[in-house]
């Protein structure tokens, strides 16, 4: 299998490319000029901490399971076991940091419900507490062997519910907790510089074939069955995720036409990071029909789904629950209706005459996410408000975050300013 | 002498530049300024959400003239950058007490 080692070290660069910069940049071109850079960095410094982190504590704790390698079977596994990633083999590194850039990613989403107004030192504190009590825990659960994949497996490709939904709630809760903008809604900040987005929105598409294709698992009692798996079911994730986008981003284009009379860039943009996010649990279990319905439900429900916040009165800045948790549990659930034997996962849903379970697993794993990150996000978001506080000076956010909390400005388009102190 | 200022539609400045330097206009400050007037702003939808945007992007002229010259720059001025639609702009003239060319000293006429 050295195809398939040389093939997870691309992999794995693509799945980084994701949070820096295609994430960054996806973000920071949706919020104003005046806090882009603040924007930006919430990505870039999510990884940083996540990649500490990891190799610390959280590869033990999500995948290190009894610490022997076999399934543990219990909600949470040992942090302490694979401390340092002792007993790691190098050749096991690479899959080590895999899931690596998963973690990041998953934190770096949820940044975009608190755009513009959080200090950089409650969001460093942030990180590694929600990391170590949602992120690793809920990855232990549904890929590590731990409680909820020993009684009630459910079919998760590459994190529906580990990265999206977990993100999704994650986002509401701390845009709940931290509190809306200075002047939101009246002033909800249009985005700034849409061709950032554009790059973005694509970026991560190519960086989600990592993160969706390098996502198989080995099923095979011999090599030869083994290799027969990478060289189809890799085919299949590619096409699917491929399929699915496409469909999302013209359903949402669609109904922004019939709704608001046009066809937006960040339409499109938000359309591809709708159907990526669905078809990321559902890339391995569902054929091309599958693929094309997650698409088109995924793109015309997240449409919809990102205006409900000012009917809630939550300032989600960058719609966090709208993408992610919206679009993470349309691909989860869908799974149990759409999912079929002749996909690589071998589960046929509700449509293929598998019946209600397949549909009453991938519900219970939604909500196990729901509830686990829910309760959690919460407890460290009101620890953080009552200690260190979350928000810069009111002040400082109309000013601009990013001369407050970085000292600096994105874009110097005068001439003669700027002479070194 | 007068300052002529005037705000037009930014896609109608190269002619107005080509009609003042063909009639002898030999310098002039421009900028790129936003406001509205009886045109009004317009909407834009982000995901869903309509946007008022007031301002509307204009280019502002200001050119320091002779007297006598203030007239006939203003009417070149409008008949340029005219396009018979709403938002075509506004030009005034106002009188000027002093003006002084920074390389050399000079004043007034000789500094124009």
């Amino acid at each position: 299998m050295d195809g398939y080692y040389a093939f997870m070290l691309v992999a794995t660069a693509f799945v980084l490319v994701m949070t820096v910069p295609a994430l960054a940049l996806f973000y920071g071109g949706m919020t104003r000029s005046k806090s882009v850079l603040n924007m930006m960095m919430l990505s870039f410094v999510a990884f940083g901490i996540a990649t500490l982190v990891f190799v610390l504590w959280g590869w033990s704790e999500g995948w290190g399971a009894d610490g022997a390698g076999n399934a543990n079977g219990k909600l949470i596994a040992n942090p302490f076991h694979m401390w340092g990633l002792h007993g790691v083999s190098w050749g096991n590194y690479i899959f080590v940091l895999f899931q690596l850039t998963f973690a990041a990613i998953t934190i770096a989403l949820a940044s975009g419900s608190i755009a513009d107004r959080v200090k950089l030192s409650s969001w460093v504190v942030f990180v590694p507490i929600w990391l170590t009590l949602c992120y690793f825990p809920i990855a232990h659960n549904v890929w590590g062997g731990g409680w909820l994949s020993s009684h009630w497996a459910a079919q998760d490709y590459a994190g529906g519910t580990v990265v999206h939904i977990n993100a999704g709630v994650a986002g509401g809760i701390l845009a709940l907790v931290v509190g809306r903008r200075v002047g939101w809604p009246r002033d909800a900040g249009r985005p700034h510089n849409l061709t950032l987005t554009m790059i973005g929105a694509g970026l991560l598409w190519f960086g989600w074939y990592g993160f969706n294709v390098g996502s198989i698992v080995f099923t095979g009692k011999t090599e030869a069955q083994n290799v027969h798996q990478f060289m189809t079911e890799t085919g299949v994730t590619f096409m699917n995720t491929t399929v699915a986008t496409a469909s999302a981003m013209l359903a949402w284009l669609v109904v922004e036409r019939i709704v608001h009379g046009k066809a937006t860039s960040l339409g499109a943009a938000s359309g591809i990071v709708a159907g990526l996010v669905a078809i990321t649990p559902s890339c391995g279990a569902v054929n091309l029909t599958g693929a094309i319905i997650v698409g088109i439900v995924a793109g015309g429900l997240c449409a919809v789904a990102v205006g409900l916040k000012f009917k809630l009165g939550l300032d989600d800045s960058l719609d966090v629950v709208g993408v992610h948790l919206v679009g993470g549990l349309v691909g989860t659930l869908l799974i149990g209706f759409v999912s079929t034997s002749s996909a690589p996962g071998g589960i046929d849903g509700l449509f293929y005459g598998g019946g209600l379970s397949s549909l009453g697993h991938q519900l219970l794993a939604a909500l196990f996410t729901i509830v686990w990150t829910g309760v959690l996000t919460t407890v460290i978001a009101l620890a953080i408000k009552f200690t260190i506080g979350w928000r810069i000076t009111e002040e400082a956010e109309v000013e601009g975050i990013d001369g407050d909390q970085h000292g600096e400005s994105a874009y110097d388009l005068a001439t003669g300013t700027g002479i070194l102190a | 002498m007068k300052l002529v200022t005037a705000v037009i539609k930014p896609h109608k400045w190269e002619d107005v530049r080509e009609a003042l330097e063909t009639f002898g206009v030999t310098g002039m400050t421009v900028s790129e300024v936003s406001g509205y007037g009886r045109q009004k702003g317009h909407t834009e939808v982000y995901r869903g959400a309509e946007y008022d945007i007031a301002l509307v992007p204009k280019i502002r002229i200001e050119i320091v003239v002779q007297d006598d010259d203030a007239d006939d720059v203003l009417g070149l001025i409008v008949k340029s950058a005219q396009t018979g639609r709403i938002g075509d702009g506004k030009v005034w003239v106002s009188p000027v007490e002093v003006v002084v060319r920074v390389r050399t000293g000079d004043r007034d006429a000789a500094a124009l």
